[in-house]
């Protein structure tokens, strides 16, 4: 049991010492002669400006929401389809009203944000 | 090759749930807190799909199904609470809302 | 076709609310006017299904293959859930304006969460109870923070929602654990076998867990640390819809989950753990609110001790404590949705007039507010004969029937602590001069909400074998 995971072990062992190697050899072999203009951050050659902790915009944690509660609810369509062909000839129209009823109510849903505003970027 | 045991899935499980619990009790960042609570649910869905699994039945399957529509859920009403009070207060660290006080 | 039209039409309550949601969300997106228009609807759904639940009580069925309970206890249940979200409501139209929150997604808010208590109190099944128990906590969590620019509001929501979905992950996690040694999530298959589980070290846990966390949701020590400043730093009318039918709900779960399995097994191995959060609750609760000054909070408090109270009847967890909960409930649920409706009349912009400095010298300025406040703060102290005072009465006459009488006489010390901050609100209403100088608007849907809580806790209190009898005839259902 314990012996299938020799050869993952192995895998991480030579992983690490190679990457150890590429990153300490450049420290230790390579010349070390650093300026103001060398230890600038980079952003595509241009002078940098401002920290890199920007705060950003709170109109992209409310799309995230919304993406996270519209996204998650095709996990209820997603096994319903693959089953559909099987569900359909036992129960005939209803393996497919409840669906159409779910999504109508999630449709809702979006419409209401819609109608509210909730998707206007400015 | 023989498959993985039940008890290795559901230790890693209980795990999860513990790191999950101590990292509620221990941080103070609101985000933080709500990510450690999003582990503990995580790891009860671990548990769901391996007894699911060993026991071949899909009831445990179907209730992930429902769990992670309302962790999504739980996600969007706490993300804006903690938005709303960041706006008021410019700070998400719990310790520092206390105006109420016995 | 799956299951038979039938069995839909018996799904009737729950049908009334959903489409009523649906409908008021198109009311929402289409209306200028709907925070006009919603209040009322609302309070016609939620009487139209109050009025069917308890004229449908003896039509006990268990529908979709064991999923869904109609009639019976549910019924009840949903009664108390639509009446006390009707008073709510009511109480709300003329609040709301005074709390800066015109909005009409409020009303649609408490429907859903309505609906989750309905799907709660009905479940035949642990997905079921899981469903109803998120539907309607993530309604609350909104509400709490209904008003985003206060902060005390904004802290409530946090507060709430942390420690709820922490609590979320515990019961997820037993009831993991729960299907993973029964193979199944049906409550009936848990009832029919459970002394063959209970020798489970897993099972038990799982159960465990799941006991912590309603233990949460039904705000006892030592699991209260969120109730005062949840109740206090949200709306006043929300906190009434909280620390009432919330409290149903998570008890109605309880009575589902532990009372069949009791009543079949005389072996109550929950009997410890029961006996010692309501000796906690009870203690902490009455104790802690003699200190207090705003009302609000001393309410929260009073909620904390009465949950106690009721945890007694899970002690002892025979037929008859489990139709003094039930009653218990019942009562508790227009006491406080009336106490909180005055306080809700009497308080003035920016959540001032919350103290119980401002209801000194009540008498003289207002009297009818002051006589119902002073009901309702009777009943809640349980003086007979008022509603309040029966509920404790069964809950500890079942404890004594099942040898817990030390744990009655302990509930019966803690009532007589909690006598003295309830009788401190009168007194401060009646025997003392009034320091500050306001206008009291009473708005009239308000008031009628006030009467209507105080006449229904009358009733309770004058005749309360007419609730008991429809209880105790469904509560071995």
């Amino acid at each position: 049991m314990i012996l299938d995971y020799i050869p993952i072990i192995l895998v991480l062992i030579v992983a690490a010492i190679f990457g150890f190697a590429v990153v300490f050899s450049s420290e230790i072999f390579g010349p070390s002669r650093p300026n103001k203009v060398k230890t600038m951050s980079y952003e595509s050659g241009k002078d940098p400006v401002g920290t890199t902790h920007e705060r950003i915009s709170v109109k992209y944690y409310l799309v995230a929401m919304l993406f996270i509660i519209f996204d998650i609810e095709v996990i209820y369509v997603y096994p319903w389809a693959v089953e559909f062909k099987n569900l359909f000839s036992t129960y005939g129209i209803f393996a497919f009203l409840p669906m159409l009823f779910f999504l109508v109510v999630l449709e809702l849903g979006f419409l209401y944000i819609l109608m509210k505003g909730g998707l206007k970027w400015d | 090759m023989s498959s993985v045991p039940m008890e290795y899935y559901l230790i890693l499980s209980a795990f999860m749930f513990i790191v999950g619990v101590t990292g509620v009790l221990i941080r103070r960042n609101a985000i933080v807190v709500f990510m450690c609570i999003e582990l503990m649910l995580n790891s009860a869905n671990l548990s769901l799909v391996t007894f699911s699994s060993y026991l071949g039945n899909p009831i445990g399957q179907i209730f992930v199904f429902f769990v992670m529509t309302v962790a999504a859920a739980e996600a969007a009403v706490g993300l804006a609470i903690i938005i709303a009070i960041f706006r008021n207060k410019l700070t998400v660290n719990i310790d520092e809302i206390n105006i109420f006080k016995w | 076709m799956p299951s038979t039209i039938n069995e839909y039409f018996q799904l009737m309550p729950f049908l009334i609310i959903g489409i009523g949601i649906i409908l008021s969300v198109v009311i929402e997106i289409s209306s200028k006017s709907s925070k006009e228009i919603l209040p009322w609807f609302s309070i016609i759904l939620f009487f139209a299904t109050a009025l069917y639940s308890i004229t449908n009580i003896s039509e006990h069925a268990v529908l979709f293959g064991g999923m869904v309970e109609v009639g019976g206890k549910p019924a009840i249940f949903n009664f108390i859930f639509n009446l006390g979200a009707m008073l709510v409501v009511m109480s709300s139209i003329g609040y709301l304006k005074k709390y800066g929150t015109y909005f009409g997604e409020y009303y649609i808010l408490i429907q859903s969460s309505v609906l989750g208590m309905m799907v709660m109190a009905g479940s035949k099944d642990i997905l079921m109870i899981f469903l109803g128990l998120e539907l309607m906590s993530i309604c609350f969590y909104v509400l709490a923070g209904i008003n985003r620019n206060k902060l005390g509001a904004n802290e409530a929501a946090m507060k709430y929602f942390l420690l709820g979905s922490f609590t979320t992950g515990f019961i997820v996690y037993g009831i993991a654990l729960i299907y993973g040694t029964t193979g199944t999530t049906s409550i009936q298959n848990l009832i029919d076998n459970f002394g063959e589980y209970s020798s489970n070290i897993i099972f038990v846990t799982g159960l465990i867990l799941f006991l912590i966390g309603f233990s949460f949701k039904i705000a006892a020590v030592p699991f209260h640390m969120w109730v005062p400043d949840v109740y206090q730093g949200s709306a006043t009318t929300v906190t009434g819809l909280m620390s009432t039918t919330g409290k149903t709900a998570a008890f109605s779960v309880l009575i589902i989950m532990l009372t069949s399995i009791f009543t079949l097994n005389s072996a109550n191995i929950f009997k410890p753990y029961f006996s010692a959060i309501a000796v906690l609750s009870m203690f902490f609760g009455s104790i802690v609110a003699i200190s207090q000054n705003n009302l609000k909070r001393m309410l929260a408090y009073s909620s904390i001790s009465h949950a106690g109270y009721m945890a007694v009847g899970l002690a002892a967890a025979n037929s008859y404590s489990i139709s003094g909960i039930i009653f218990y409930l019942a009562a508790y649920a227009f006491m406080n949705i009336g106490a909180f409706s005055v306080i809700s009349i009497i308080e003035g912009e920016n959540d001032s007039r919350t103290d119980i400095n401002v209801y000194a010298g009540l008498n003289s300025k207002n009297p009818v507010l002051a006589a119902f406040m002073a009901l309702f703060m009777f009943a809640l102290a349980g003086i007979p004969p008022m509603a309040g005072f029966f509920g404790k009465y069964y809950v500890f006459v079942g404890a004594i029937e099942s040898n817990l009488t030390w744990l009655a006489i302990l509930g019966v010390i803690s009532s007589m602590i909690s006598v003295y901050f309830y009788l401190r609100v009168i007194v401060f209403m009646y025997f003392k001069d009034a320091e500050e100088n306001f206008e009291i608007e009473v708005a009239p849907y308000s008031l009628s909400s006030v009467v209507i809580s105080g006449v229904l806790v009358l009733m309770f209190g004058l005749f309360p074998d007419m609730l008991l009898r429809l209880i105790t005839a469904v509560v071995s259902l």
